[in-house]
Order: C-alpha cells, then structure tokens, then sequence
C-alpha cells in the first residue's frame, strides 16, 4: 500500500527494459521530423549498396538512400499507424463492450457474437482483403487494422466491466438512483481503465507488425514513403548481396514490438498492485 | 396511512434449477419516525426482500402483491419511477462498507453525486453540503478528509461514509440491510447509535435487516421474524421477546452464544443449535416452512401454511402448535 506508482515501476525490470525501447522509438520518430543523417528522398545511384560507413552508418539501399535515415523516419510512421489504429479500435471496442455490459440480453448477445464473427477471420487476412477492395495504402491499412483493433477491445472491455458490474457499488450507485449511462461512465469506466491501457500497448504493438506486414505485401505504405515493413520486402531480392539491408529493419520491428509488448506487461504490474504481490 | 405498506409480496425467482419463491405472502406497514426490524438467517430471503423495496432485484425476478410508499403503487413500477426514489426518497446502507464504495472516487464526490443527481445543485452547493453530511455522521476532520479515498478510512468511517450517502437527499425510509455485521463490536455500537439518532432527527422510518437478535433487541421497536421467506412471527419487540411463541424464534435465541455460560451444576454447556438447515427455496415444503426442523411438529405441520394467530397487542405467531410452544 505504501509503495507507490513511482516506485513500483522503477523495481519492475520488464517494465524498465520495454520503457526504454518504447522511449528510443519516440525519440526516433520525433528527432526525424527535424533531422536525419541524409535528405530521405535523394536517390544516389553510384552510392548504392553501400557497407556500413562513417558517412552512412547503416549502409545504402538499391537506390543509395541512406538506411539509418530512413528507419528514423520510418519509425515514424509506424508510431502514427499505431497510434491511429489504436485509437480507433480502442474507442469503438470501449464503447460496444460497456453498452454490452450494461445492456446484457439480446444486445450483448449481438454485440458478442458480432465480434466473435469478426474474430473468426485472421486479422491480416481481412486487412488484405479491404485494401483489395479499396486500394492500397496507408490511410486504408490503418483503418482495417484500427478496424480489426475493435473486437479485440470489446471482449476486454466487456469481460472487465461486467465484473465490476457485479460489484456492491455498482448496487450502492443503482441505490442511489443513478441509471445505467451514469454508473457506467462514472463507476465502472474508471475502474477498468488500466486494463484498457495495458491492451493498448500490446495492441499498439501488433498495429505496427500488422503494418510492416501489408506493407511487405505492398499493400500498406506505398514508395516512396519509408516503411520498415517495405524496406524489408526491398531487401529480400537482395539477400545474398547485401544481407545487413534485410537486418537493419527487422531489428528495428523486434525492438519495438517487444519494447512496446514488454511494457504493457509491466504496466499491468504497476498499475495493479495486486496481481504483481500474487507473483 | 402508512408511508410504506406492503401487502402479500411474493417474490420468485426464475433460476436454472427451478422456480424459487424468496418471498412469499409477507404483508406489513411501517410509519414514519417508527422502526421496523426483520430478522432471519442467510437465505431465508430478507435481503431479497430489501432490494424489491428498491427495485433493485435482478432481472429473472417476479414480484405480485403490493408496495405501496408514500401512496404511490411501486411494484410493477418502470426503472424512470424507481430512479427519482432511490437515493432520494429511499435510502440504503449495505452490508460490506468496503465494497460499497468505488475505490476509484473520492468520498466527497460519493456523498455529493445523489445531491447533484436528485436535487439539482451546483458542484459547489453539493460539496458544501457533503461536508456538513460527513461531520454529521462523525467523520474527524472532514474539511481535510472530503478528498480521500475510500481505501484511506478505516471500515467504521467508511460505514458512516455509506450512511452518509444513503442520507444526502433526506430520504423518507431507510433500508439498512445488516449494517454492521462487517464491523467490530465495538463499532458496531456507534454506527447503530448513529443511525438511530439520525432517524430520531430526520423523523424517517427504519427498516433494520439482522440476523442478530440482540441488535434488533435494542433498536427497533417492531420486529419481523422471516423463515423460509415467510413472516413467521411478528409484533412489538418487548412483545416478542417476552413471550416468544414461534418454535423458530425460540431456537433463535437459544442458539445465541453467551460468554461464560453454565449449566445449573456449573458445568459448560454445549451451544444449542436448530437441528437441519434452511430449506432450498426452491422445493420448499407445502406447509409449515419450518417442519422440517421443529422440535414440536406434528403431521398437521406439513398439510398447509399456518395461519395467523393473534397474541394480543399486535403480537402475531404463524404456527399452529402456538399453544404447546409457548
């Protein structure tokens, strides 16, 4: 009890560990948008392929671009795909599963099976799907995976609000004759709130290996607009050349996927105290 | 007329074993400035009982009978009806006071939203007066304490913090569903003499929902025994006690444990218990609820529920052995 946030945090190691990887991709992504080793876009075709160097610390890529460059700015692409599919998956998943806590009956019963029906596909096979039908690139990758986010935010949000629903201030609240709109966002919304930020995270993760996925496929961001998912699908046809071209983006997908992933479990720990003395 | 009067309540519940009557045929009235205290043990559906006075029970629930507050009708009442009463006209204190308030909220901000909610006032109005709330209930220090939170107060405090919330809107009737079983003893005697003095201040009507004999011995003046969902025996407290005619009470009260007791030759005794266990609502047995587990019963017990017998000064026994149990 006398072990605040603060403090639990800073004996946490995973919680430690994925804060830091998480911090050096925000730190990537904000120092691209006013600086990079080398202009993104300029193409310097004798220069290509080049070994790691003093001048390009990470190598050229077929078409001479700097690769240290363009995973600073592909850094920020992916925080923006994960920020807006989260987002988006988060907010409607939210909503749908309190209405389907506090409802129960028929429209839980719908809402449920609606996500279970959404769930059934394999994410990536319905993102490649949408972008089939309505094109491909960035704004639409990230709108099916926002899209794919929502099911996944339902069943959790509805699973934790259903148990705070069951608890004896919520029948307190109804005592004092609060409706269902009003327990719902004053009583059972800030109670399931660290669930719903630990999610994020490992959502925000899966958004960002979603993204290099379609965009490996050529179905995300499109050239020449850097992705790390596209950089890698460039380095393939290139493997026996220039094997380091195909690590220096799939290091960079790792570290951030478990950076982000190893941070929500610590912040599941931090934020319940609870569940962490039970370890 | 009465402020609440309720008449041939029964209530069943639709469970996946059956249908089980919690409540059945259970008929009183309670005035305002008066106090009413039902007892029974787990399951013999006095709680059931209090939150169908709320409009609270859950949904596979059915009600028939009547509830009549204040002159209005409320059983069968839509969710918009019971809304404007909980809190404001109704108040409730429950059982766990650690369970009954959001960990997430400060306690002002608990005691001030049915304020807000059922009067209209201003967060500043409401605030002011959750203050003036929490130094009625005796919460130390109050100006200070007004932004804690629940896990900051000790389980008495926050008893007096759940009364003070069931209380913000002045209500008509109070429900205190086992208010201090969670508590220590010594508690336990505060909060009670809290709650009695704020329904002799605020001339509201008490309902006290015990498994406690000696509790509702003290502090109410009308009591209800409730057996297998039935009333089995009613009437003026000291009546009651006095000339307790129900086979049920009188185990009641022998089963309660007392320090240091002795038989006549001085030696310990075992506590006396009723021998069995409450009957399953659900097959409940066609007449005496209690047959099953009365030291007197005959065949007669079992045929059909017995009526009521008059004792005098509003003193009422439902058994018909009355004559050999007394």
């Amino acid at each position: 009890m006398t072990v605040g946030f603060n403090q639990r945090a800073v004996r946490h190691p995973s919680f430690l560990v994925g804060g830091a990887l998480t911090l050096l991709l925000l730190l990537a992504a904000s120092l691209s948008l006013f600086w990079t080793p080398w202009p993104v876009f300029e193409v310097n075709m004798p220069g290509k392929l080049a070994s790691p160097s003093a001048a390009h610390w990470l190598g050229t890529d077929p078409f001479g671009r700097d690769v240290a460059s363009l995973l600073l700015v592909g850094a920020r692409n992916s925080i923006l795909v994960g920020v807006i599919a989260v987002s988006i998956g988060m907010t409607a998943g939210t909503a749908l599963g309190l209405i389907a806590a506090a409802c129960k009956g028929w429209i839980e019963e719908l809402i449920m099976r609606l996500s279970d029906f959404t769930f059934a596909f394999p994410a990536i096979l319905s993102a490649i799907m949408m972008t089939a039908v309505f094109g491909a690139g960035i704004v639409n990758s990230i709108i099916a995976i926002g899209i794919f986010n929502i099911p996944t935010f339902a069943r959790v949000t509805r699973a934790s609000a259903n148990a705070i629903w069951s608890r004896e201030f919520i029948l307190a609240a109804r005592a004092c004759g609060k409706g269902p709109v009003r327990i719902t966002l004053e009583h059972v919304l800030p109670n399931i709130l660290s669930v719903l930020i630990v999610q994020g995270t490992i959502q925000f993760a899966l958004a960002i290996l979603a993204e290099a996925a379609l965009s490996y496929l050529g179905l995300g961001t499109q050239p020449p607009q850097p992705s790390w998912g596209r950089m890698l699908s460039e380095a393939q046809s290139l493997l026996f050349q220039a094997p380091l071209l195909a690590v220096f983006p799939g290091v960079a997908i790792v570290l951030a996927v478990l950076g982000l992933n190893l941070m929500g479990d610590g912040l599941r720990d931090v934020l319940d105290p609870r569940l962490a003395r039970m370890r | 007329m009465s402020l609440l009067s309720v008449t041939n309540l029964r209530i069943s519940l639709q469970t996946h074993r059956g249908l089980a009557i919690a409540v059945r045929e259970v008929s009183f009235a309670l005035e305002r400035g008066k106090s009413l205290g039902l007892i029974g043990e787990s399951g013999s559906g006095k709680s059931i009982m209090a939150l169908s006075l709320l409009g609270l029970l859950p949904e596979q629930a059915h009600v028939s009978g009547s509830i009549r507050f204040a002159g209005q009708e409320l059983a069968g009442a839509d969710e918009k009806t019971w809304c404007k009463l909980r809190g404001n006209r109704i108040g409730m204190v429950f059982q766990e006071p650690m369970t009954a308030l959001n960990p997430v909220h400060t306690v002002g901000h608990q005691v001030a939203e049915p304020l807000r909610l059922h009067e209209g006032l201003s967060f500043r109005q409401a605030r002011e007066k959750a203050l003036a709330l929490l130094n009625r209930v005796g919460i130390p220090d109050p100006v200070k304490r007004i932004d804690a939170y629940p896990h900051q107060f000790s389980g008495g405090q926050r008893q007096r913090i759940t009364i003070a919330m069931a209380l913000a809107c002045g209500p008509d009737l109070l429900i205190a569903d086992e208010p201090t079983t969670a508590l220590d003893v010594t508690v336990q005697r505060q909060i009670l003499e809290l709650i009695q003095d704020l329904v002799t201040e605020r001339n509201m009507a008490l309902l006290l929902i015990s498994h406690d004999l000696g509790l509702i011995a003290q502090n109410v003046e009308h009591m209800l025994v409730m057996y297998g969902g039935s009333i089995v025996e009613s009437g003026p407290t000291q009546g009651v006690f006095s000339r307790m005619a129900h086979p049920y009470t009188q185990g009641l009260f022998a089963a309660r444990p007392r320090l240091g007791q002795r038989g006549i030759d001085g030696r310990r005794v075992r506590l006396s218990t009723i021998g069995g266990s409450v009957p399953e609502l659900i097959d409940l047995p066609s007449g005496c609820p209690f047959y099953g587990r009365c030291p007197i019963g005959i065949e007669a017990c079992a045929q059909t529920v017995p009526g009521p017998v008059a004792l005098g000064a509003g003193h009422v026994v439902r058994c018909i052995r009355t004559g050999e149990s007394i």
